[in-house]
């Protein structure tokens, strides 16, 4: 314990930082998604899947500041089939990964429950995940591993600064503002989209990506905290559809601006 | 069932969202408010309005809101008045500390809820994929909801009985609070255009943002985006429609390639006219929007654009 303690206290002072990042691969919501015939999952054979949007902000955030101060970078991924995912943060930069085998679906409980289990070893300085998941967009899993582990946290933070051991960052609130909060060490941030320009993965960073280590470790939840009852296309009124050719659309639409005294 | 809804101010102001718990608390049973802060006064007489019974909080650590403290303070609350049902508002605030509450007390969350019916526990309904599907889950109580703003709207009026909790934090906050940083003031105030030409992430790259700028100045109005162009850089962070942006009501809200999250939705709904283009048919945005053009902004935007220049010669 000693020993760790002074481990951590070296690195807030000298710089060094460990950062664990949580990336989920997700379907993209703006591709086909649907419902499947039991009426109580998605269906997503059509759908297009990449790392989680807001994920792909926190891995970004996490590799500069190992790029400034010197550390470790170790993403983690949910999910039978995140290995995608897992592979494109390795090549973006971060320097291994865990992959937990499950398929937890809209129970975020069981999420954080599993990675509590697999990080438990890990010696980190901060914990990052996204703001919220881009499919379910419960924006649980971040705080609720924040309980379970009894740290200190922010979420939807727009800006990081660390300092002397402490970690200063804005977060968004409502209209415009944002809320400044200064945090000890260690951390749990979420992370919302737009607090930097995530790179592009190079030929290079997947070459390198290759040799990097992915562990999977194998941890069943304890608790089941949700269930599905029934999943649908929620019921909304719709807008009146203009149709036609584009130049028959521009037509219409020029009349409703004229009908309304707006050209 | 017992109700323990969590009200919410920030700069003096209460969240009109905490009487929208209360009229879901009343919908289904016993409705108790609890305010916390220095000096909470002002906030307990207007939820008493709406509430059985209204518990104050108070002490001068509580004057910002802090997750750890309020998670603290809650707990003991929690404790003493043993409710079946937490609710709390799903806004920066309350998304941020509810999930620390609920494993706190290790009981069930679920964020974001539009509906609420009493069954063997409860079932609660919730949006999943931006809005486009909706999902009715079971839980058990006692649990901890977030509840979406605007689901609520109708409720009962109360004379709730004011109570002061006498509860102080346990411990001092791990998380400091230092200050409000102010929204960058721009050239243009989209809030006050009368026409606003408003692109998502359907423009597809920073090099055709100059098309929705040649549309928004023949129709005399404005250029403003949806999140996801503010974050690529694409427009600066004043043009911002929605709840961490701005709250816009013009006459014409043209939506280009906007799919229609509900963050978005929120800053713009109350205008007066919303034509919508995008190429999704099940984009939310549609059930938004008065008028809907399903196709490639590109294709209508352009003969949008001939047809008005004509019209002005």
């Amino acid at each position: 314990m000693e020993n760790f303690l002074f481990i951590r206290v070296a690195r807030a002072f000298g710089g060094e930082m460990k950062i664990i990042v949580l990336a989920k691969h997700a379907p993209d919501p703006q591709s086909e998604v649907g419902v499947a015939s039991d009426g109580k999952s998605l269906s997503l054979g059509a759908a297009v899947f990449d790392i989680n949007d807001w994920d792909r902000y926190a891995v970004e955030e996490a590799i500069r500041i190992k790029e400034k101060l010197g550390g470790e970078v170790v993403v983690v991924g949910v999910g039978k089939n995140c290995d995608d995912t897992l592979r494109k943060c390795l090549a973006m930069g971060a320097d291994r990964a865990i992959k937990i085998p499950l398929d937890a679906g809209i129970d975020a409980y069981q999420i954080a429950e599993v990675i509590a289990e697999a990080i438990k070893n890990e010696k980190f300085d901060m914990i990052f995940a996204g703001l919220m998941s881009q499919d379910m967009n419960n924006g649980l899993v971040g705080v609720l591993l924040a309980g379970m582990l009894n740290l200190p946290f922010a979420t939807a933070v727009t800006a990081i600064d660390i300092k002397d051991g402490k970690v200063k960052v804005k977060r968004e609130i409502e209209g415009g503002y944002q809320e400044e909060v200064e945090l000890p060490m260690p951390c749990l941030l979420t992370i919302q989209s737009g607090i930097n320009e995530p790179r592009y993965v190079s030929v290079m960073g997947i070459k390198k990506a290759k040799t990097k280590e992915m562990k999977e470790l194998n941890i069943s939840p304890k608790s089941k905290k949700v269930e599905v009852v029934k999943m649908y296309l929620p019921p909304v009124k719709k807008a009146e559809l203009i149709t036609g050719d584009p130049g028959q659309i521009a037509t219409k639409l020029i009349a409703i601006l004229k009908e309304r005294g707006l050209i | 069932m017992k109700v323990l809804a969590v009200a919410e101010h920030r700069f003096g102001n209460l969240n009109p969202l905490s009487i929208e718990l209360l009229n879901l608390a009343n919908k289904i049973g016993e409705s108790e408010a609890v305010v916390i802060g220095k000096d909470v006064s002002k906030f307990a007489s207007e939820l008493a309005k709406h509430a059985d019974k209204v518990w104050k909080i108070e002490d001068a650590s509580l004057e910002n809101y802090s997750p750890d403290l309020y998670v603290d303070v809650l707990s003991q609350l929690i404790a003493k008045v043993k409710p079946d049902l937490i609710l709390v508002g799903n806004t920066a605030m309350g998304s941020e500390f509810a999930p620390y509450l609920a494993v706190k007390l290790g009981v069930p969350i679920v964020t974001d809820v539009v509906g609420v019916s009493k069954a063997d526990g409860l079932v609660v309904s919730r949006y999943v994929m931006q809005g486009k599907i909706m999902v009715d889950l079971k839980v058990s109580t006692p649990c901890v909801l977030t509840i979406r703003q605007g689901a609520f709207k109708e409720g009962v009026q109360k004379t709730g009985q004011i109570v002061d909790a006498g509860i102080k934090p346990s411990k001092s906050a791990m998380r400091k609070f230092i200050g409000y940083v102010e929204p960058e003031v721009g050239e243009v105030d989209i809030a006050k255009a009368e026409v606003i030409v408003a692109v998502g992430r359907g423009i597809e790259d920073a090099a055709n943002i100059p098309l929705a700028e040649e549309l928004a100045k023949l129709l005399g109005g404005v250029v403003a985006g949806s999140r996801p162009v503010i974050d690529s850089g694409w427009l600066p962070k004043d043009r911002q429609v929605g709840i961490s942006g701005k709250i816009v009501k013009p006459k014409l809200y043209l939506a280009l390639g906007i799919s229609g999250a509900f963050q978005h939705v929120m800053g713009m709904k109350d205008s007066e006219l919303i034509i919508a283009v995008n190429k999704d048919p099940e984009a939310p945005i549609f059930g938004v929007a008065h008028y809907g053009i399903v196709g490639n902004l590109f294709d209508v935007v352009p003969e949008l654009i001939d047809k008005l220049k004509a019209i002005k010669k």
